[in-house]
């Protein structure tokens, strides 16, 4: 039998890996956007646990919100980073320091 | 039993699959490494009965964004060899935040219990239970307002995406429809007086 415990676990691994993985990343703009997809999962992960094991459906409505949000981040990020490699030939996060930030 | 055994088969994969997207060097494996994990997530879910979320992530994510993913990783000219260098510079960072991000989820998770007993079962769901028809009935109903707006922000997306990497050509010849509509005689025939002199040709 699967208990709450396990998803939770499951989920808090998922979500430290995709974290270290956005530090970890720091050459790749895609990898980054990929990063940020794994977060989602992990989230999405706890909603859907909740909401079956407190029997509530709104938390996988919910999920249905966060897939459409991911999807329209994800098509608007891969846009900007197409114009990016155009305008200046790299995806490289630190050569992207126009702002001296 | 069964349902214990597949769960941790898929959860091992689930953890390596993210772990190889985290640390492969070649973004193409990545992608694909992010591919595997949303299946087995799928998987998963359909293991504790979100059966039509299990399948939205697959059509959704395998189908379209990382198919979108793929398409731009092999489409940019990105140099494998160029990104190979100071990987781990900032490892270190990254593994003591995932460290912390663990405690404080443990920290939270333990804390406030979210009245809900986290080592029991999930009540088990009658055979005629439909998760598609169970979250339709809320979707249309009570959610309809923000199943417009998510309507609303994909369209958004679209146009986004569409007007950010259009590019206009150069020297290219179209219509613009609003300068001929608006066109008067007078822009096109200019009469002009010649003075003719005696000497013809």
């Amino acid at each position: 039998m699967i208990t709450l415990a396990h998803l939770l676990v499951l989920s808090g691994i998922l979500f430290a890996l995709a974290v270290a993985g956005v530090f970890i990343n720091r050459k790749n703009v895609i990898l980054l956007l990929m990063c940020v997809e794994l977060l989602l999962l992990a989230a999405n992960f706890n909603f859907i646990a909740f909401a079956r094991y407190l029997g509530d459906i709104g938390g996988q409505v919910f999920v249905f919100f966060v897939l459409t949000v991911a999807a329209a981040e994800s098509a608007i990020g891969l846009a900007i980073l197409v114009v990016l490699f155009r305008e200046r030939r790299t995806i490289n996060v630190e050569d992207l320091d126009t702002l001296k930030g | 039993m069964l349902v214990e055994v597949l769960f941790y088969v898929f959860a091992t994969i689930l953890i390596a699959a993210a772990l190889a997207v985290i640390i492969a060097r070649n973004p193409v494996h990545a992608a694909l490494f992010l591919v595997l994990s949303f299946i087995t997530s799928a998987a998963i879910w359909l293991l504790i009965e979100a059966e039509f979320l299990a399948i939205v992530l697959v059509l959704v994510y395998v189908g379209a964004v990382m198919v979108l993913f793929l398409f731009v990783v092999m489409m940019l000219d990105i140099k494998v060899e160029e990104h190979r260098g100071g990987f781990t510079r900032y490892a270190w960072l990254g593994w003591i935040t995932a460290a912390v991000v663990i405690v404080e989820i443990v920290g939270v998770v333990t804390a406030r219990r979210f009245g809900v007993d986290i080592t029991r079962g999930a009540t088990p769901l009658p055979a005629s239970y439909s998760n598609t028809q169970e979250l339709g009935s809320v979707l249309y109903t009570q959610y309809a307002y923000p199943f417009e707006l998510a309507a609303v922000l994909l369209l958004v997306a679209i146009i986004a995406a569409i007007a950010l990497t259009t590019r206009a050509r150069r020297g290219l010849k179209r219509q613009d429809i609003n300068r001929q509509v608006n066109v008067k005689s007078a822009d096109r025939v200019r009469l002009v007086k010649s003075m003719t002199t005696g000497n013809a040709p």
